[in-house]
């Protein structure tokens, strides 16, 4: 039986800081709904964060959680999971923490392929430092440092992470809150690093430069350009031109860090016992 | 003609960075310092500067850019602020070690943990051994001034350090006050254009920058750093002299409010000052004789002048908006401490009240009882405690 979300929640941190429309809030209650779904003990789970709108998620959450600095979010699990290795450390973090100050940490975490479960809430912008561009926003959309149009071109974070070596990755969006939540739910599953990017939306400053005047309309604006693997497949490069692909985007069975760490430690001790 | 403005501190240091023009200007965001880039990053794009301005990743990579384009010869920028200052402190001691004049506003605010957004001076205090200039504001125009006036004294060739400017998060930053800004002819000419003598680049004569030096040479580095630093107090006052020329405006290494003949003084940095000459002046009206010394160029410390200023008094209280956690009291006060022990005379009795650390407010209250105390000290003898956490919940 489903457990009420607010059984997760720490209700005397409300109101939250999140601004009307946040898409933030409904990626929260999907990462609640997978927690639910695999019947994890709250004990068992603890969240860990940056800073960024984003990262104040697990302040109103009832499990062991850490906010920690603008970026470290990972290398912070990465201590917890190594001490801890049974627990289900999740990591939530904002685009900007994630990709562009933190971006260092992420590689090398899926490089390892610790069993971490890292969800970024992308809502290509920096929301809590009032709309400078990150490494999300797309080409030509409107930033307060791209006050003509951004010029860089954005990370496929998918690709990168998987390319790094993830054992799995994910996209969604906070329109398809339900399959988002089920997508997370698998990332906790997977023994290795998994990673779900799920699109959010910021209206206060991304919406509000780039022509989206409310949640309303970027949620229409996900629903529209969110297309599924199989969809994709019938469509050509044109019409998957300003696209992007939701649903699982790659799976790999690879070695789990704290697990070879283990047997490592298990072999050399051997090795000096049976010297002794 | 100047222009008389109601501002906030953050507006002012954006338009002194507009009038000073920088080569290249690289920052990252934070609070409260993003707007004082966001603003500049404005009159970039609306072509009102020339200035190269680079969206980076991260303050490390924001300093690590300044210091690459200064020592490629540029005139370089960045501004920051609590943990973005911290994340840079690998590149401070590189940008000083290598001499290289960048000025950086920093808006004072607190430390994690506990995470905060508020002010206190544990940022620009932890970077005082840094070899940075450090200059502090207790105001909007304070802010502006003392901007304008590091440009010259960082690149003054007797110098070439970088240097900070700082003043409080929100109460400075946020806060809304009078100030007069310079025309930009007259910044422009007051500044000049900045005629680096080495520089990468300069192909005629190749140079290293950052070599490996191990103990042969080091030392000598070193050296030359700390000796940079004993000719900044005479550069600081001959800029500050010709900068009230064009201003009106009177700056020194420090402020002595009522300090001269006061028996009793509060020592202070930025916008508390404010707070405490209010104090003064209540406390002189009652017949006590009350002053208040507010350093303005921290770093280097101004020894010699700071003890002839408070030699004589009967009793100091220094006031520290940040900890060392040393338990021997707060950064000011240490120093302080260690400047007095050279004073002539009969030893001063010095006291230490670390305030308002993550924005705690401090008023006049409180300050009222600082100097009831110092009376108290004088007429009993006796010093209870020498460092008093002031207005926290024990
Ligand atoms: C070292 C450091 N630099 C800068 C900041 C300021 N800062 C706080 S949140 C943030 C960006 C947040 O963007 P993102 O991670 O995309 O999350 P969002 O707010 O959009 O959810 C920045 C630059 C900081 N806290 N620490
Ligand atoms: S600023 Fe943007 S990201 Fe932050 S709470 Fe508001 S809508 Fe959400």
């Amino acid at each position: 039986m489903a457990k009420p979300i607010t059984y997760y929640l720490r209700t005397d941190k409300m109101p939250h800081i999140w601004c009307e429309g946040c898409g933030h809030g409904i990626v929260l209650s999907a990462v609640l709904r997978a927690v639910d779904s695999l019947g994890l003990d709250k004990d068992d789970v603890c969240v860990v964060s940056g800073i960024g709108c984003a990262s104040r998620a697990p302040g109103y959450l009832d499990f062991d959680t850490l906010h920690t600095t603008h970026g470290r979010a990972l290398a912070f699990a990465t201590g917890i999971k190594t001490m801890k290795p049974n627990l289900n450390v999740l990591v939530l973090t904002g685009d900007g923490d994630l990709a562009a100050i933190g971006g260092n940490h992420l590689i090398h975490a899926a490089r390892r392929n610790i069993n971490l479960t890292t969800i970024c809430f992308n809502n290509s912008i920096y929301g809590m430092t009032s709309g400078q561009y990150s490494p999300m926003t797309p080409t030509g959309k409107m930033a307060t440092t791209a006050p003509y149009g951004h010029i860089e071109e954005p990370f496929d974070l998918c690709e990168l992470v998987f390319s790094a070596g993830a054992s799995f990755v994910a996209r969604g969006t906070c329109y398809h809150a339900n399959p988002l939540s089920k997508l997370i739910a698998k990332a906790i599953a997977v023994n290795g690093f998994s990673f779900v990017e799920a699109i959010s939306q910021c209206p206060t400053y991304y919406g509000r430069r780039n022509k989206m005047r409310d949640a309303l309309v970027m949620l229409d604006w996900q629903k529209e350009h969110a297309v599924t693997k199989r969809a994709a497949s019938r469509l050509s490069p044109e019409e998957l031109k300003d696209k992007f692909i939701i649903g699982e985007l790659g799976t790999r069975t690879r070695p789990e860090y704290t697990e070879r760490y283990e047997s490592i430690i298990k072999a050399a001790t051997k090795e000096t016992d049976d010297n002794v | 003609m100047s222009r008389r403005v109601a501002i906030t501190g953050n507006e002012a240091i954006a338009e002194a960075m507009r009038q000073i023009n920088p080569d290249v200007v690289a920052a990252y965001p934070i609070t409260p310092a993003t707007e004082i880039v966001q603003m500049f990053a404005n009159s970039v794009s609306d072509g009102k500067v020339d200035t190269e301005f680079v969206t980076v990743e991260s303050e490390h990579s924001a300093m690590s850019a300044a210091i690459g384009a200064s020592a490629a010869g540029a005139r370089a920028m960045t501004a920051t602020s609590s943990q973005g200052l911290a994340l840079m402190w690998e590149m401070l001691y590189i940008a000083a070690g290598l001499k290289l004049p960048i000025v950086a506003p920093i808006v004072n605010r607190a430390l994690s943990a506990p995470i905060n957004i508020h002010c206190d001076h544990s940022d620009t205090m932890g970077a005082r051994d840094s070899g940075w200039i450090q200059i502090y504001s207790e105001d909007a125009q304070e802010a502006y001034d003392n901007l304008i006036q590091a440009i010259r004294i960082a690149e003054h060739p007797d110098v070439l350090l970088p240097a900070m400017v700082t003043m409080d998060g929100f109460i400075v930053s946020h806060g809304m006050s009078n100030a007069e800004f310079l025309d930009d002819d007259v910044v422009r000419g007051f500044i000049k254009e900045y005629e680096p003598k080495h520089y990468l680049l300069d192909v005629e004569n190749p140079i290293t920058v950052g070599a490996l030096d191990f103990s042969d040479w080091y030392f000598e580095h070193r050296r030359q750093v700390a000796d940079a630093h004993t000719r900044v107090k005479d550069v600081v006052l001959q800029v500050a002299e010709e900068f009230k020329g064009i201003s009106g405006r009177e700056y020194k290494l420090f402020d002595g409010y009522k300090l001269d003949d006061a028996e009793y003084a509060i020592v202070i940095v930025n916008s508390a000052a404010g707070t405490a000459k209010t104090v003064v002046d209540e406390l002189r009206a009652k017949g006590l004789k009350a002053g208040l010394l507010k350093i303005r160029l921290f770093r280097p410390f101004p020894q010699e002048e700071i003890v002839e200023a408070l030699s004589g008094k009967k009793a100091i209280a220094v006031l520290d908006r940040a900890d060392t956690l040393s338990l021997m009291g707060g950064p000011l006060y240490i120093d302080l401490r260690a400047a007095m022990y050279d004073s002539p005379g009969p030893r001063v009795k010095m006291v230490n009240y670390i305030y308002g650390l993550g924005g705690r407010d401090i008023n006049m209250e409180q300050i009222a009882g600082v100097y009831n105390d110092l009376v108290e000290i004088v007429k009993t003898g006796e010093i209870k405690r020498s460092v008093t956490y002031l207005g926290v919940r024990e």
